[in-house]
């Protein structure tokens, strides 16, 4: 089943966007996990609530608020423009930085749920070998946690890979820019004829959907068993 | 000299602990489960702060709350060893003994680590992971972890506590080598006594989150606050003791005690000259208001009564002193009537060899 250069380029886009979004997002959410898990400070619940806000919200919502806050003409997005020149509104980072807010919760998710079995004996006891927070942090949380930013990062790529909503509300539906997988699939119903396209570009997404989760199992089978956990 | 004295608050419970040690030797903590032992050590580790307190460590205070000074546990090179070993998941055995090493760097080096991994057999175990090895290997790791940290006390949590009997019996043996090569303080703590008896120098009794008792271990051993917790079953003199000789055909070893007493039992150690310390317990010793005669009993030492004291209803805790070395015998009430026992009567007091029991335990 040959493909079209047009559902190439979908594909090409899609890996590209997701991939941004993951490598954006992985520190961000390592910090934010951190925060919710181990932070003790007033309004945790209101950082907790505005974190998983995307799960809950319609993802166009979600896209029309960051049209409103990352326009040309939005809060952040003027300032951006206006001083490096940065557009994100209908570019392909604008598609990564879509996808990053809605897979954003994905990733805190399974970040905390890791950090939240990391024993904190553990940093106790590197404590008392003479290592300082920072130290601590990178020698013991962060390898410890390492289960759950694989997961997480999986997780949210494969979730970039299929975001729609947010994509299309918020940098629309440009060919070679911001046209991910989805959004061709989605033209491609929208096209007289072009059912054997979408038939495609579908089997496309399950094959990738697939490898996606294979690759997850087979990463955290890879790292339980050096941890003892297996 | 190694000096606490902190107070800490934590909902009804109030640990109020003081005590001062020497830092040669190691220093058992002991007391019920429950009478902030752990606490102790995790204020002396720095991982826990006490509301009130200072603790100093050959002249350098670690904590001083009267001048707002307190040490990060990272900033006071004080070595623990948990009762969970604690070693780190993701790293072999030879990284987790690293961890502190590499930590250490600028600091004198006085423990080497060629003599860690021998005298804690840890070579075999160098390419492992914590979770191949049993309780034992995990322990015997954290404490070559722990020493490679270059400490300058050593704190170990009841580190025999999670393990089994034979497990148990397997590590005791590190410990004592621990205690006789290296010129290091340690800080013991227990609620086994016979692990206090085969490892401390010295003794802090702790109870309710108060020290209750402290001193050389051969001194406090009759102390009265150690009955209460040991039991009146498990209590008796812990005396360091000389071979004196062995004879072969009756498996009986002569010991010194004191400067002139002198114990007859089957020893660990027969090897003339060997230190060996002996525990007589309080319930094992009769006393006798003259020399004994057709007994079958072995040894009978002439001293004299330093002090009775009433222990319950017709109990009697009686301190002896035999020339140097005292014993306690719990001896019924009718019986200090009946033998005329007062403070400063001479008395013999009478012990079964067979119920003595002897250890080796060389000076270090």
């Amino acid at each position: 089943m040959p493909f079209t250069a047009a559902e190439i380029d979908a594909l090409r886009l899609s890996f590209g966007v997701a991939a941004r979004s993951v490598l954006f997002s992985l520190p961000f959410a390592t910090l934010i996990a951190w925060l919710l898990v181990r932070g003790r400070f007033r309004g945790r619940f209101v950082l907790d609530a505005l974190v998983h806000l995307p799960l809950v919200l319609p993802p166009v919502v979600v896209g029309y608020l960051l049209l409103v806050l990352f326009g040309r003409r939005g809060a952040i997005g003027g300032w951006l423009y206006d001083s490096f020149g940065i557009q994100l509104a209908f570019t392909t980072a604008g598609a990564a930085l879509a996808t990053a807010v809605m897979s954003f919760p994905l990733m805190v998710r399974a970040m905390r749920l890791s950090l939240e079995a990391v024993d904190q004996g553990l940093e106790d006891a590197a404590r008392t070998l003479g290592a300082g927070p920072i130290d601590r942090f990178v020698s013991i949380t962060l390898p410890l946690m390492l289960p759950g930013i694989l997961a997480g990062g999986v997780t949210a790529f494969a979730a970039s890979l299929g975001e729609f909503g947010a994509v299309i509300t918020f940098v629309s539906n440009i060919p070679g820019e911001t046209r991910t997988l989805p959004l061709a699939l989605y033209t491609a119903i929208q096209t007289p004829g072009g059912d054997a396209a979408a038939a495609r570009i579908a089997g496309l997404s399950l094959a990738l959907g697939f490898t996606g989760l294979a690759v997850s199992e087979w990463l955290a089978r890879r790292v339980r068993r050096t941890l003892g956990q297996a | 000299m190694i000096h606490v004295d902190v107070a800490l608050r934590r909902g009804d419970f109030t640990l109020d602990a003081r005590f001062e040690t020497p830092e040669a030797g190691v220093v058992a903590l002991f007391g019920r489960s429950g009478c902030g032992k752990t606490t102790l050590v995790n204020l002396m580790s720095g991982l826990l702060r006490p509301d009130r307190g200072r603790i100093e460590i050959g002249g350098e205070t670690l904590l001083d709350t009267a001048s707002a000074r307190c040490l990060a546990p990272e900033e006071r090179h004080v070595g623990y060893v948990f009762q969970d070993a604690r070693l780190f998941p993701h790293l072999s055995v030879a990284e987790n003994l690293d961890y502190g090493l590499r930590r250490s760097r600028g600091r004198a080096h006085v423990i080497a680590y060629d003599d860690v991994i021998a005298l804690l057999a840890l070579g075999p175990l160098l390419d492992r992971r914590p979770y191949s090895l049993s309780g034992g290997e995990r322990q015997r790791v954290a404490l070559g972890r722990a020493l490679l940290a270059q400490p300058r006390l050593l704190l170990l949590d009841e580190p025999l506590a999670s393990l089994d009997a034979a497990r148990r019996e397997e590590v005791l043996p590190f410990l004592e080598a621990l205690r006789l090569r290296l010129v290091l303080p340690m800080i013991y703590v227990s609620h086994a006594f016979d692990e206090v008896l085969r490892l401390a120098t010295h003794l802090v009794v702790l109870e309710a989150g108060q020290v209750v008792a402290q001193g050389p271990l051969t001194e406090v051993s009759c102390d009265p606050a150690l009955t209460a917790i040991v039991g009146p079953a498990a209590v008796g003199a812990v005396l360091d003791a000389q071979v004196l000789d062995s004879d072969a055909a009756t498996g009986l070893t002569r010991v010194r005690v004191g400067r002139s007493g002198e114990l007859r039992l089957r020893a660990a150690q027969v090897a003339a000259g060997a230190r060996v310390r002996v525990q007589v317990l309080a319930r094992d010793v009769i006393l006798s208001d003259r020399a004994p005669e057709g007994l079958s009993v072995r040894n009978a030492l002439r001293g004299h009564i330093v002090l009775i004291e009433p222990q319950g209803d017709e109990a009697c805790r009686t301190l002896v002193d035999l020339d140097g070395a005292q014993v306690v015998a719990h001896v019924t009430r009718d019986a200090v009537a009946a033998l005329r026992l007062r403070p400063g009567a001479e008395v013999w007091a009478l012990v079964k060899a067979v119920s003595l029991r002897s250890h080796s335990f060389p000076p270090g």
